[in-house]
């Protein structure tokens, strides 16, 4: 199959109590915690979807970065909807891991719960997403020491050239401890910006 | 009684995230799945943790969960009949 360079369509950045679609600042609250900055860019950001707030922090963080780049796509009948999932990241669900260990630690108080338990995967975020934009598509979420761009380029590469996709929407979404990062960018055959690993790390570090 | 219900409102607001919805919207007789608040079955699993770890009652056939679950009024009738603490 014969596919043009491809580009990176949009791209979206969550860190430091910002948005960013592009480069253009969308949201920014400097005066709270995670907890309350990414429940007010939501309400910002006119996501409207109830079950955001049952998701945990991970999943928070890759939903409304991709919501951000997917719902126009969304709502609009033209637009491909064979949109590929390709996330990454280091800490894996650990933050989630780390709240369910806490409620079985003690056996004389041993009530897991099943709402925590249920995002002890990373993967859960892209299924969160996926059914959010009615997504049957391919979705892999790995995990890297580190921002890996040269793997997410020749993943979205090789999904999109072999016709399992018609776009790619990659990146990289991190929660630990009080840290979190989100940088997702959508790979397709329409936009300004070459699809190589030079830019994708250059997109990922001018954040 | 009365206490209860407000009591088992305000559970199901915190611990189900339920973020967007007030305590006076939800009635008494409202069904708490499908075209009422809407829960879903994790939800069903988290209210039968909650029955065992804050009024003592174990439900050992989840199935159990279907009826007890459908209201508050109903919720509040079974756990005054069954509680332990």
């Amino acid at each position: 199959m014969k596919v043009e360079q491809l580009k990176i369509k949009e791209y979206c950045s969550i860190f430091n109590n910002k948005v960013m679609l592009n480069e253009q600042l969308i949201f920014e609250n400097q005066e709270t915690d995670f907890s309350s900055f990414i429940k007010l860019a939501y309400k910002k950001l006119d996501t409207n979807y109830p079950k955001f707030f049952k998701m945990d922090d991970l999943s928070k963080l890759g939903f409304l970065a991709a919501d951000i780049l997917l719902k126009p796509i969304s709502s609009d009948s033209e637009r491909p909807k064979n949109i590929a999932l390709a996330f990454s990241n280091s800490a894996s669900s650990l933050e989630t891991d780390r709240k369910h260990q806490n409620s079985i630690v003690d056996k004389e108080n041993y009530f897991p719960s099943p709402a925590i338990f249920v995002y002890t995967l990373p993967n859960i975020c892209l299924g969160e997403i996926s059914i959010r934009h009615k997504l049957y598509s391919e979705n892999s979420f790995f995990i890297f020491n580190h921002f890996n761009a040269g793997y997410l380029y020749d993943y979205a590469t090789c999904l999109i050239k072999t016709g399992k996709a018609d776009e790619v929407l990659c990146g990289w979404i991190n929660r630990d401890a009080d840290d979190y990062e989100a940088f997702l960018y959508l790979v397709s055959t329409e936009g300004s910006i070459a699809h190589n690993k030079e830019e994708i790390i250059k997109l990922y570090t001018r954040k | 009684m009365s206490d209860l219900k407000q009591e088992l409102k305000e559970k199901i607001i915190t611990q189900l995230n339920l973020e967007d919805i007030a305590i006076d919207e939800i009635a008494d007789n409202d069904s708490l799945f499908g075209d009422g608040l809407g829960l879903d079955s994790i939800d069903a699993l988290e209210l039968i943790v909650m029955l065992d770890k804050d009024y003592g009652i174990k439900l050992t056939d989840p199935k159990e969960g279907k009826k007890i679950f459908e209201s508050i009024e109903v919720m509040a009738n079974y756990i005054t009949k069954h509680r332990t603490k």
